[in-house]
């Protein structure tokens, strides 16, 4: 199983790096997705606002939903799902492997926009650094659950409209846990609370994944 | 024998039940000191709430995670869940009707941004995008397969539903029955009226399962003759 997602993640994560779509087109999105948010919150809440994290995380589920996108399309092409039926991997490994890419990938994307919540948001610098190690838990849970979202929308013409309708309310608690770890850091409260309900989250999603992502791959 | 029996009293005796429910709660039961007759919706939200989360939300889940069972998959399962979901939409739509009903005389507002509602509102749009996800699957095996997977993954929100009145400072109240002590916070007739409630909108829901689920079957039915009509007349097409 751990060889298999090694495999599959370094497969899809070379293939990022060959089609450079995370630099060229996510991460750009993602910047102006947060330039947007400040303009909504108007110039004179922009930079004093504490909807900051609320909107860093946001921005970070749009792009999670392009990345999931982006992350089932590479298994899209002719022949690529049958020929991984053939092959007889572990269903559990390809679901550990993608969502690894996929959280590496949000994890970059995520430290980018974090940057630019500080610059743009006014966002407190130390509290985004105290902030750091619930953000990763945060990516990777959602990493997870959009990976098994992903694959529930697979290959339907309707896929890139269906997936947000699915995905969103099921991101609606990560979300919240997400940013009030980020609240709270920014603000010294108690971290443990939200801590442990991401790390809960984490947890589910990637039993569930491992449990029931061969039935998904089915044919 | 018994089991017809059952089948054909289902409808009278809920009925029946909802009438007696309507009866005791409008004008039998006294209203209550502080709320006055707004006290009243007691004996419609919360069993309606009940059926939503955990009866009928309950049953798709249990029955999607028995079609993902290989031992016990079957296309009834998939049908019983697809059905239990589709009365869920229709009882999750209630609880938050009669939520705000209550609510704005209450609280003051239609909506309030409680732990328990915005949490019970997810779950409405998460039993949408169940019947989305079905719509967008012609092959009824790969449907069958990707609906109970997200149906399973679905029912997390549940407990967390349940407990938000407990882990978040809420407006909402706490349980009133079934409290983690077991100690009831209401008495008398207005108890017996609101657990009378909870049977009978409990066997409403199985009544609306049990026609849903015909009405499924008998559409099957009619697509498989339509298809079967359509491949016999394009063969004497063929011969001719």
């Amino acid at each position: 199983m751990i060889r298999t997602a090694w495999l599959v993640a370094a497969k899809d994560l070379r293939i990022e790096m060959r089609s450079r779509v995370l630099l060229w087109q996510v991460v750009p999105f993602g910047v102006i997705a947060l330039l947007l948010c400040g303009l909504a919150l108007g110039p004179a809440h922009a930079g004093n606002s504490s909807a900051g994290p609320g909107l860093y995380y946001l921005v970070m589920l749009l792009v999670t939903l392009l990345m999931i996108n982006r992350s089932q399309g590479v298994e899209r092409s002719p022949g690529t799902r049958s020929s991984i039926a053939t092959l007889g991997l572990d269903p559990a490994g390809l679901f550990l492997g993608k969502s690894l890419a996929l959280a590496i990938e949000l994890w970059a994307t995520g430290l980018v926009l974090l940057a630019g919540a500080v610059l743009v948001l006014h966002t407190a610098l130390h509290g985004a650094i105290v902030a750091l190690p619930s953000i990763v838990v945060t990516l990777a849970a959602l990493s997870a659950a959009g990976t098994l979202y992903g694959a529930l929308t697979a290959g339907g013409e309707a896929s890139a409209t269906l997936l947000p309708v699915l995905a969103l309310p099921a991101f609606a608690p990560l979300l919240i846990a997400g940013e009030r770890s980020f609240h709270d850091a920014l603000h010294g409260g108690a971290l443990l609370g939200w801590w442990v309900v991401v790390v809960v989250a984490l947890v589910a999603y990637v039993a569930m994944g491992i449990l029931l992502y061969g039935v998904l791959e089915e044919t | 024998m018994i089991k017809e029996l059952s089948q054909r009293l289902l409808g009278p005796v809920t009925l029946v039940l909802l009438a007696l429910t309507i009866w005791l709660g409008l004008w039998v039961t006294p209203p209550d000191v502080v709320q006055g007759n707004l006290v009243r919706l007691i004996y419609v939200h919360p069993s309606v709430a009940w059926v939503a989360l955990y009866v009928s939300f309950g049953t798709a889940t249990i029955a999607s995670a028995l079609y993902l069972w290989r031992r016990t998959r079957s296309m009834v399962m998939d049908r019983v869940a697809h059905c239990a979901m589709e009365v869920a939409v229709v009882f999750i739509a209630l609880t938050l009707i009669t939520g705000s009903i209550w609510g704005r005389p209450t609280w003051g507002v239609w909506w309030a941004w409680d732990a328990r509602l915005t949490t019970t509102a997810i779950l409405g749009v998460l039993a949408l995008g169940y019947l989305a996800l079905r719509r967008a699957n012609d092959d009824p095996l790969l449907r069958a397969r990707r609906s109970a997977v997200y149906a399973v993954l679905a029912a997390i929100n549940v407990p967390i539903i349940h407990f938000s009145v407990d882990w978040w400072k809420t407006l909402h109240q706490g349980a009133t029955v079934f409290t983690i002590g077991g100690h009831l916070k209401i008495h008398g007739l207005q108890l017996w009226t609101l657990l009378l409630s909870f049977v009978a909108f409990t066997l409403l829901f199985f009544w609306l399962l049990r026609a849903r689920y015909r009405l499924e079957v008998r559409r099957e039915l009619a697509s498989s003759a339509q298809l079967t009509d359509a491949l016999s007349t394009r063969q004497r097409e063929g011969a001719q």
